[in-house]
């Protein structure tokens, strides 16, 4: 039985010049392998990640035929039981460390506040967890991370810094929304190895959101290329440097590349079509 | 900590003011206006008076391209030597920055590369006066910089930050924006030249009265390269300007600071760390690890992996995927 089901996915905002969806009829199965999204911003992408932790405040609204998450129903279930899953069964690390770590409390109280509350962990053993988990995201200096604000972090130590977080309690599903963006290549190369490791060690479900194609394809074993809140193609990730949908094609003709012409580069072509 | 540093110096966030603060929680990088605290638009009512007539200030800005005389390109534009920038942190010393040299010559393209907290943003910040300088010397166009940088320097070097969503003002219009260095400066015209920035980055002139949270991330970018060639500078120096940006925007964004550079015969000194980026903009690039310089490369030696330290090849095998296919 796959780890989570997704049916016909719906993300609909209510606002003052009409209703706008942001995801329009997602479908997927996800077992525990390593699922990317890929897509250009307002593509939806984002939003699908949030649904499935139904993190998505009024007047925002999540409808679907259906939603369930290891046999149990996501989709109706309560807040207290959604509250439960969210931390030790699935997680999501957000995409901008500026904005998604408490900029007045420690890196340290944040990554040992989920330990000491929920699972009533003594405060040298949290800290202990916590060191440890920074130490596995590589960052060096961990007692100094512990310590500081998240404002005196680097983009790249910041996003290291909520990948940790988010391993902490050991989650059977992570969603990761753009967890390496701000990293340079070589410290993505690790990143990528815990999060690989996490998956064919411990049987984690991985939804890798990207707008990163050579990433994804790289990294990941499926991919969905999303447009306008829509799917459009769905491949295995070996493939999707040869894909067939001129969207896709689009989004991997406007990287330059190495030893490439020094030309203007292409621009994306977007066809309506192609969203209905 | 490696080497006595700390990793991710190179941003030299470490010894905070409050002013510094602010910036990296997410208000205004400031644009390099020059012309010291405490003045904004209030010079618009009372500017001061040009050194020279109106019109010659085109005329002072195209002097700092040394194209037609052979004695000035002799001079490289920027002469970076031996520049090293300390932060001291917690009571412990950061070296950010050692001993780097580099030398770009007008209208040149050169590029920064490594990995985060090697130096690169560093050295621009030095440049700029946003960073101290414990050792070394700058000179643009030959002459030592000034600190503090004052107007002379913003009309010649101007920066484009990598954050849009950080480096416009949340409360200030894009006319306000674009239309503060005119009004530092005392230069006129500022209703046309507002507009006309705007149409040289490809922007509608129906958002100059918009807000920054009213556009999107590279259209902010867009504002934010506009903003930095409002004093028809010689010099952009460009930190990450696509970091933050999407696969297509990045693009648009890169074919406009392609086009702009040929356009004005702009000099760039542009820091990033996707190879692919560098090589895609820059004639030369320069290594950087640990605040120091590795491998200086010209394009080609990039292109047919012709570099000689074991850095620069890891960082070259980790960009494997961003070379040219078939």
């Amino acid at each position: 039985m796959s780890l989570l089901s997704v049916k016909n996915l719906r993300v609909t905002f209510n606002t003052e010049v009409g209703v706008v969806e942001a995801v329009r009829g997602v479908s997927f199965d996800l077992g525990r392998e390593r699922l990317g999204i890929v897509g250009e911003s307002g593509s939806g992408k984002t939003m699908t990640g949030r649904a499935v932790l139904r993190l998505i405040r009024p007047p925002g609204r999540i409808d679907a035929d259906a939603m369930t998450f290891d046999g149990q129903d996501i989709l109706n279930a309560s807040e207290a039981q959604m509250r439960a899953l969210r931390g030790p069964r699935m997680a999501m690390v957000m995409q901008d460390p500026k904005f998604s770590l408490n900029p007045v409390m420690r890196v340290g109280a944040q990554l040992m506040e989920g330990l000491r509350q929920r699972d009533r962990v003594g405060r040298a053993e949290a800290e202990a967890k916590a060191v440890a988990a920074l130490d596995a995201v590589q960052i060096r200096d961990p007692d100094r991370v512990m310590q500081a604000y998240p404002h005196e972090l680097s983009g790249g130590m910041g996003q290291r810094v909520m990948i940790a977080m988010m391993l902490i309690p050991n989650p059977d599903l992570l969603i990761a929304d753009e967890p390496t963006s701000a990293l340079d290549v070589t410290v993505q190369a690790e990143v990528l190895a815990i999060l690989d490791a996490l998956v064919r060690d411990r049987g984690m479900g991985l939804i890798f959101i990207s707008h990163d194609l050579r990433l994804v394809a790289r990294f990941c074993d499926r991919v969905l290329v999303m447009y306008k809140g829509r799917v459009v193609e769905e491949l295995a990730a070996k493939d999707l440097l040869h894909a067939k949908h001129p969207y896709t094609k689009g989004l991997l003709n406007c990287l330059p590349r190495i030893g490439g012409t020094r030309g203007p580069l292409p621009g994306l072509d977007r066809n309506a079509e192609w969203a209905s | 900590m490696r080497n006595g540093r700390v990793d991710g110096a190179g941003d030299g966030y470490r010894n905070c003011s409050l002013g510094k603060l602010a910036r990296n929680i997410g208000f205004a990088s400031p644009p390099l206006v020059g012309g010291g605290r405490g003045r904004g638009l209030l010079d618009r009512r009372n500017p001061p008076t040009p050194a020279l007539p109106t019109g010659g200030r085109e005329g002072r800005c195209r002097n700092l391209l040394p194209r037609n005389s052979t004695l000035v390109r002799s001079v490289p534009l920027i002469e970076i030597t031996n520049l090293s920038v300390t932060f001291a942190a917690n009571g412990r010393k950061v070296r950010a920055v050692e001993d780097v040299s580099l030398n770009v010559a007008a209208q040149e393209s050169f590029g920064l590369v490594g990995e985060s907290g090697s130096g690169k943003s560093t050295i621009l910040r030095a440049i700029c006066g946003l960073a101290p300088i414990s050792a070394g010397s700058i000179r643009i166009n030959g002459e030592p910089v000034k600190s503090p940088r004052g107007r002379a320097f913003s009309v010649q070097v101007q920066m484009v930050f990598q954050d849009p969503y950080a480096s416009l003002h949340p409360r200030h219009t894009i006319d306000r924006c674009l239309s503060e260095p005119l009004a530092i400066h005392g230069i006129p015209d500022t209703d046309q030249r507002v507009m006309t920035a705007l149409t040289d980055v490809g922007l509608p002139t129906s958002f100059r009265f918009r807000y920054p949270h009213q556009l999107s991330g590279g259209q902010r970018q867009r504002v934010a390269i506009a903003r930095a060639l409002m004093l028809k500078p010689a010099i952009l120096l460009l930190d990450e300007p696509t970091s933050a940006l999407d696969a297509s925007v990045q693009a648009e964004v890169l074919n406009l600071l392609s086009r702009l550079r040929t356009e004005r015969g702009l000099t760039f000194l542009m820091v990033s760390h996707d190879l692919a980026v560098i090589d895609h903009m820059c004639d030369r690039v320069l290594v950087m690890q640990n605040g120091r310089a590795v491998e200086e490369l010209t394009r080609d030696a990039l292109a047919n992996a012709r570099m000689k330290t074991a850095y620069a090849r890891t960082l070259f095998t980790a960009s494997a995927d961003r070379m040219l296919q078939g």
